[in-house]
């Protein structure tokens, strides 16, 4: 994983509540077994019409959409599945954040484990941001993990939740299960005393 | 796949596991804090905690790149003994003997063949008596227990809650840090009680109550919370039917539902293949006893419903929240954007009833409603009568399992003689990766769990409902009331 820092970037508007993670990614495109590769298909039904061909309507079609790497969504971002194809999806298109009020738990930890920073924020930021983008298609945001702040045209700063270790790791691309792996003998201490046998092998 | 009786872990130290012996000098704790308490590996200032899995259930779809990431580490999988792999999201649900026509599937499922016999691990692969969907074979198999740990990179894991065990789904990489550790970093849920008051009535099951659950706290209700169901309408359900509410917690948002373990549970478990025997199986109920919530603790939140006044459920829009009762009409969207969406998406009128709303497709399956008590309440509904012949009827078995027990009690006779296709066991329609799918614009009357736009099928519309429900709109050829069938 690449370190998340600060970056400034351009806003892609989806003002859309809800956006489940088969509108993210349908599940069709879930047979691949690689990571890389499912970019072009980041909302594929919203984005092509029947036809295959893209549909001129849907935002990432647009000229705006070009370099975005900030999506700016509706409340409840990311709800459904489990599937890391989400943010790979997301991540593949070359966006870096998704800002929101809120996120589905799967889906947030999934982005964190991948560098793209999900920031939420209160209803009242976010509808000035959807007013702000829908004003200025060109609309630039600045993000700063380590400050943990997101800063508006307006030039008012907003701080953004994350959790410390989460945001340890983001700033110096570090690897959780690394973490975990220093741990071992306390797991195997656990395990030795663990209540329930299981075995799926006998 | 043969399986020996389980060997109970020796309790080296001391006579009661972890969650007994802290139980008497602790405050009252909740079934969710006394399993996370007594799988806490560390817990370091600063750090999530190390949580340990006792059981990690694998399936072909999210798996590949977490099985490659070891690769790339040069590690193994730390306790393949603990880890069971099986076919269902991608896989064909007839003539699964044969080659898979679709070659990227067909690579997924071979690439699961290759990683299981690289690391190990124990796998239910096609034709194998124990094949099914992941959340159907755990607890067929006696590996679902009540208090351990389960994680799955699948949403619909919550659905092993049902035994009182934590159980909730991850990604990927989650996937990965369990099969190098067997363990996840994690940070405590809040609580939240769901008290389903009363007993319900006739025609009103399982997935009634958690439709009705979720149209009441929305799709984002329970974020950052593990649900435990409580209430007369839960304790009187079977295990199958604390299955269905358990799974659609996470269409709530929760991270995990659980349901406290009883008699019903322990009877369920008693005669699995893999549970312990004898002692060892007396010992262990003794142990489960004490799991249940504790006189006088305190949940973050408690939501109540009134199951007594509820009547069958079905969806109208694109998400599981978009729920009323079936003799409801379809809602006005009041300036509401989503519902405005939702209804173009769905080509519904506002104020027009759903009952008599016709229907292309019904499709009874997936791991919320694909066990043995769901094809019973659909047979009993279809016993005799036909399906409707502008209604394609699917009903996919969740299990090789279920479905040699639905073909032994005569439903799977009842399916065919009705007019339906009654198929072999996997994710199926739910998901619509293997093909079984809508065509663009039809409409279905599913037992499954989301009804997100294009998850059924590009462009095909869903409704979520019960079995009874289902089986009801099959007969009818259109949204339909069970009860007029009672």
């Amino acid at each position: 994983m690449q370190p998340v820092t600060s970056f400034s970037g351009k806003v892609v508007p989806l003002p859309i509540t809800d956006v489940d993670t088969d509108q993210i990614i349908p599940a069709r495109f879930l047979k691949t077994i690689e990571k890389l590769g499912l970019g072009e298909n980041l909302f594929n039904d919203w984005r092509y019409l029947p036809d295959g061909g893209p549909n001129p309507e849907f935002v990432l079609n647009q000229p705006r959409a070009a370099g975005g790497t900030i999506l700016l969504a509706g409340d409840n971002f990311g709800c459904g599945s489990s599937r890391e194809h989400a943010p790979w999806a997301l991540l593949g298109f070359g966006f870096r954040a998704v800002i929101s009020t809120s996120f589905a738990d799967i889906f947030r930890n999934n982005c964190l484990k991948n560098g793209l920073l999900p920031v939420a924020v209160d209803v009242a930021t976010l509808a000035e941001l959807f007013e702000a983008a829908s004003s200025d298609e060109g609309l630039e945001l600045t993000v700063d993990l380590a400050s943990q702040t997101l800063t508006l045209p307006s030039g008012r700063g907003v701080s953004f939740p994350i959790d410390d270790f989460s945001k340890q790791c983001l700033l110096e691309g570090g690897d959780q299960l690394s973490y975990i792996q220093q741990r071992m003998p306390a797991i195997t201490a656990y395990e030795s005393q663990s209540a329930e046998a299981l075995n799926t092998l006998a | 796949m043969s399986r020996a009786p389980i060997q109970d872990a020796p309790e080296p130290a001391a006579p009661a596991p972890a969650w007994a012996r802290l139980e008497l000098v602790r405050k009252p704790r909740t079934l969710y804090e006394k399993v996370w308490d007594s799988h806490v590996v560390t817990h370091e200032p600063g750090a999530p905690a190390v949580l340990y899995i006792d059981l990690h259930l694998v399936h072909e779809v999210t798996s590949p790149q977490a099985f490659q990431g070891l690769r790339d580490r040069g590690i193994k999988v730390r306790r393949p003994d603990r880890t069971q792999a099986t076919m269902d999201h991608s896989i064909p649900t007839q003539n699964q003997a044969l080659p898979i026509v679709d070659p990227i599937a067909a690579k997924q499922v071979q690439q699961l063949r290759i990683n299981c016999r690289e690391f190990d691990i124990p796998l239910a692969d096609l034709g194998d008596e124990s094949q099914g969907i992941v959340h159907v074979i755990g607890p067929e198999l006696g590996l679902t227990r009540p208090g351990i740990t389960v994680v799955c990179g699948d949403s619909h894991t919550s659905t092993h809650g049902a035994f009182g065990a934590l159980a909730f789904g991850i990604g990927t990489t989650e996937v990965e840090h369990v099969l190098a550790t067997q363990c996840l970093l994690q940070r405590r849920s809040k609580t939240c009680e769901v008290r389903f008051a009363g007993r319900v009535a006739d025609g009103v099951v399982a997935k009634d109550l958690i439709l009705a659950l979720i149209a009441e706290i929305g799709i984002g209700g329970g974020t950052g919370q593990v649900l435990e169901y409580t209430g007369e309408a839960i304790r009187s359900l079977s295990m199958e039917g604390r299955m269905t509410v358990c799974n659609m917690s996470i269409e709530g948002g929760a991270r995990a539902g659980m349901v406290a373990p009883d008699d019903t549970t322990y009877e369920f478990l008693a005669d699995k293949p893999t549970v312990p025997k004898g002692a060892e199986w007396d010992a262990a109920v003794a142990r489960w006893r004490s799991l249940p919530s504790d006189e006088g603790a305190v949940y973050d939140r408690t939501v109540e419903i009134d199951a007594a006044g509820l009547e069958p459920m079905i969806t109208w829009g694109t998400n599981p929240g978009m729920g009323v009762r079936v003799s409801q009409p379809v809602p006005e969207p009041n300036g509401n954007p989503s519902v405005r969406k939702a209804l173009d998406y769905m080509r519904l009128e506002p104020g027009k009833p759903l009952i008599g709303q016709p229907v292309d497709v019904v499709f009874i399956g997936s791991c919320t409603n694909s066990r043995i008590t769901d094809l019973r309440q659909a047979a009993s509904l279809l016993q005799g009568r036909k399906v409707d012949p502008r209604v394609r009827m699917m009903v996919v078995p969740g299990s090789e399992r279920v479905r040699a027990q639905a073909e032994a009690e005569g439903l799977a006779e009842i399916f065919r003689a009705a007019g339906a296709d009654w198929r072999q066991a996997g994710c199926s329609m739910c998901i619509a990766m293997n093909g079984d799918q809508l065509d663009s614009g039809q409409y279905c009357v599913s037992t499954s769990n989301r009804n997100f736009e294009g998850r059924q099928g590009k462009g095909g519309r869903t409704f979520l409902a019960s079995p009874l429900t289902a089986a009801a709109a099959a007969v009818e050829g259109s949204v339909a009331d069970p009860r007029r069938y009672l």
